[in-house]
């Protein structure tokens, strides 16, 4: 083959590469496009503040060609209760769980450790609803915002685990033995000094594991079920942001309200995704 | 003095990073045919950049220029394309890196397979055996030909490497400190190999060892904070060196 | 004293991971042992049935077993072509580069989206699209549903790829430019074989993403209960029969949901447990 039809195969690839890969940007402003869009609209006080109103209720406004009344404050207040419980037991657990994989990357113990977190990582989410629904909603004879928390939870907890570990593997080994050096137990290093140094990473790990659990909705199906109104209590159903977009999805009358709920979630989502990045950018420098 | 025409010529060659510093500043040098020319200097003098340049090497990295004129046979290289120049000009480098996934007769002729060239069965077997031969392997590897080249001695996989280099029958070889990650016994093969190669390509070696130097060169270069300082006769720049820092650098005061 | 309560703290949170994982399959095997002893373990996966009538109930996993696998292959070949072109951007083209951090940005964001959202975009902007299209004639179905799979699988084959890619040491590359290759023969002949083994690890480890999915495929595939006849047929996958009829389920139709849990479960399994030692084999060598 002759030099100048190499070079020109050496060039269509390079472009044909760069296509493909501007094209992958398409799906994404397609979508946050689509849901700022028709959602920017529909956000408001009210939406923020209201419960979800009936499908009677949603039915009439429409009907008589009033916007739907109510919004998703009943989704905002179990979400921010399901995955604050669930953080608040999975961020320390996980931690230890992290730290404990990372001492002892080379025993039999940890690789099975680790090998059983990348299982439990990769397991789809709808059968941890299962599972949840078997150990939390049979025994306690109905849905609770507890059992959705447990399921989320149980997917927090991988992602803070491995995030944790790999940002304690990275850490210079010179960190650990001069504190050992120092005289102190492996207990002060690990909580005095590296967890600090690698506080960056795990930060970043736990708002990405929290940024993840709150756009979930399979889990919570047969775990919290969803309510239609504002609940504070934790032992009885109780409805989440996501799952309202499922709601809405599945109800024709309160289709209306889809893409303010979206917006809503796809904005904080996103916003924690990108601070999450930034904080660790900002910390490793 | 009859006058040869000169294989490879540097003319007021600059090679530059960034804006403000140059590695290389303008070196001017002719390289005659079939000899061997050895460039020696302080570590981060600008020889390795110098004879990377002659590959056109550092067109892979953008942020690199290269100015003045490097003729090979009288024509620019700098303005030829890269895949051409490289095709006449071998490079050897100073970590033997056969490619892990080739057996060693498709590591000789890595050359032809990655530019798409197709040759027959029996003229690729006739260059294979070849090219071994003149790097004195043929004999260690004929039986194991189609095996991965990754269980190799240090010495032999650089062997392969060089073979790989001549397989594409180049006019200008270049070696940068190609014996430095290898064992003594190894370096000795590798320096009567190429007494014996200058018959075939004309040799540009980069090294940090005056000895090599010495025992291998026709000619030498010396280069001192990127400016070719001092370059001719080997024995004559050993034993009677113009320059105040070759000499520095001989008696071992600087590098 | 410190060093002791450190030691049992860290080993009692690492037995939690264990603990789940042995529970999690306890559990669903106890669960769905009913719907085995009914119709037989063979029976149940090569089974067509899904007939929950009083007096003729009959269950059957296979319209699933294939809609899933059906949905998956899909999703995975139409991903190749932009999560390859994004990987070969991202670790080699232009390594290191703004433009390339940009792209991983959007990647990263692509993998941040919750797939409820995901599910709206493909049911509100795909579908129509391919309805109008002429290419489904009724929208949902499985295409639609692995469409919409392979954009959200992309940013995990990318990235892991890219990894492997990046990997491949400059000292070969820069052997064979030196022996006069252009930059797509030198991708073609040395990056490529060198990094294969990883790039193919990636594309398992989305391969068992794409299985996990739940939402997005629920909303899209159309969930009838039958084996697909064609790639614009619908039907439902193991994921989304679980999602649409857990909630009403008890007795044998209960334990006959759980018993596809645990089919899906395994197949994760295997395809993670897979996929990671092939990972591990290729950052090794």
């Amino acid at each position: 083959m002759n030099i100048k039809t190499r070079i020109a195969k050496d060039r269509i690839q390079l472009w044909t590469v760069c296509f493909f890969a501007a094209l992958t940007a398409v799906p994404l402003l397609a979508i946050i496009g689509e849901v700022v869009i028709k959602g920017f609209g529909q956000i408001s006080w009210s939406f923020l503040t209201e419960p979800t109103p009936t499908a009677y209720k949603a039915m009439k406004a429409v009907q008589a060609g009033e916007p739907i009344p109510g919004g998703i404050a009943n989704g905002i207040v179990g979400t921010l209760i399901m995955v604050g419980m669930a953080a608040i037991v999975a961020i320390p657990v996980g931690i230890l769980c992290g730290a404990f994989l990372a001492e002892n990357s080379k025993k039999r113990s940890a690789v099975i450790i680790s090998f059983l977190t990348d299982l439990l990582q990769g397991t789809p989410s709808i059968i941890i609803g299962i599972i949840t629904y078997i150990w939390v909603v049979v025994p306690m004879k109905g849905y609770s915002a507890i059992a959705g928390s447990g399921a989320l939870f149980i997917m927090m907890l991988p992602l803070i685990i491995r995030s944790t570990e790999e940002t304690l593997k990275i850490l210079p080994t010179s960190l650990q033995e001069a504190g050992l050096a120092l005289g102190a137990n492996r207990a002060s290093v690990m909580l005095r000094i590296q967890l600090p140094a690698a506080f960056g990473g795990i930060f970043k790990g736990v708002l990405l594991s929290i940024s993840r659990v709150t756009g979930e909705t399979a889990p919570l199906l047969f775990t919290a079920l969803g309510c239609s109104f504002i609940r504070w209590s934790i032992n009885k159903p109780i409805s989440a942001v996501p799952l309202l977009i499922w709601e809405f999805f599945n109800d024709p009358h309160l289709q209306d309200l889809i893409w303010g709920a979206s917006f809503f979630l796809l904005l904080f989502v996103l916003t924690l995704n990108l601070t999450a990045k930034y904080i660790a950018k900002k910390w490793n420098q | 003095m009859e006058s040869v025409k000169p294989i490879l010529e540097f003319k007021n060659t600059c090679v530059s990073y960034t804006k403000q510093t140059m590695a290389v500043k303008y070196v001017s040098a002719a390289i005659e045919r079939n000899t061997i020319t050895s460039i020696m200097g302080p570590s981060g003098c600008g020889k390795s950049t110098l004879l990377r340049s002659v590959n056109l090497m550092h067109n892979l990295y953008s942020n690199i220029r290269v100015d003045g004129e490097i003729l090979l046979n009288g024509e620019n290289i700098l303005d030829m394309e890269p895949i051409d120049v490289r095709r006449r000009v071998g490079m050897v480098f100073q970590r033997p890196v056969p490619f892990p996934t080739m057996s060693i007769a498709d590591n000789v002729m890595a050359g032809y397979l990655l530019n798409n060239i197709h040759i027959s069965k029996s003229e690729k077997a006739k260059t294979v055996e070849q090219c071994l031969r003149s790097v004195a392997m043929w004999d260690e590897v004929k039986d194991v030909l189609n095996k991965k080249g990754t269980f190799l001695s240090g010495g032999q996989q650089q062997r392969l490497c060089i073979a790989r280099a001549l397989a594409m029958k180049p006019d200008v070889l270049l070696m940068d400190e190609p014996t430095s990650a290898l064992d003594p016994i190894a370096t000795n093969h590798i320096e009567q190999l190429l007494l014996e190669l200058q018959k075939e390509v004309t040799i540009l070696i980069v090294t940090h060892n005056m000895g090599q130097a010495e025992r291998i060169s026709s000619h030498a270069m010396f280069m001192y904070l990127g400016e070719l300082v001092e370059y001719g006769d080997t024995k004559k720049l050993f034993s009677q060196p113009a320059d105040e820092r070759t000499k520095a650098y001989l008696k071992g005061k600087i590098g | 004293m410190k060093e002791k309560v450190y030691n049992i703290l860290l080993y009692v949170t690492a037995a939690v991971i264990p603990i789940l994982c042995g529970g999690i399959f306890y559990a669903l095997c106890t669960d769905a042992y009913g719907a085995f002893q009914h119709f037989g373990f063979f029976q149940f996966i090569t089974s067509t049935d899904w007939n929950s009538t009083p007096g003729h109930e009959q269950y059957g996993a296979l319209p699933f077993i294939t809609g899933t696998l059906m949905t998956t292959i899909l999703a995975l070949i139409f991903c190749i072509p932009f999560s390859l072109p994004v990987a070969m951007f991202v670790g080699e083209y232009f390594k290191g580069t703004v433009v390339a951090s940009i792209l991983s940005t959007i990647t990263d964001l692509l993998a941040g989206i919750p797939s409820v959202i995901y599910g709206l975009w493909g049911f509100f902007t795909l579908r129509p699209l391919l309805m109008a299209m002429n290419i489904s004639p009724q929208g949902s179905g499985v295409l639609t549903a692995s469409l919409v799979l392979a954009i959200m699988i992309v940013p995990y084959a990318a990235s892991l790829s890219a990894e492997f890619i990046k990997m491949v040491p400059d000292d070969l590359k820069e052997g064979a430019y030196s022996l006069g290759a252009t930059r797509a023969e030198v991708i073609r002949r040395i990056i490529f074989p060198v990094a294969g083994s990883g790039i193919f690890s990636s594309y398992i480890l989305a391969l068992g993403r794409a299985v996990c999915e739940t939402m997005t495929v629920t909303m899209l595939i159309g969930n009838t209960n039958n084996i697909p006849t064609s790639v614009t047929a619908t039907g439902n996958s193991m994921a989304s029969i679980i999602a649409n009829q857990f909630g009403e389920a008890d007795g044998l139709k209960l334990s006959s949901l759980i018993a596809i849990g645990l089919i899906l479960f395994l197949i994760t399994a295997v395809i993670n447990v897979i996929g990671k030692i092939m990972i591990k084999k290729a950052r090794i060598s």
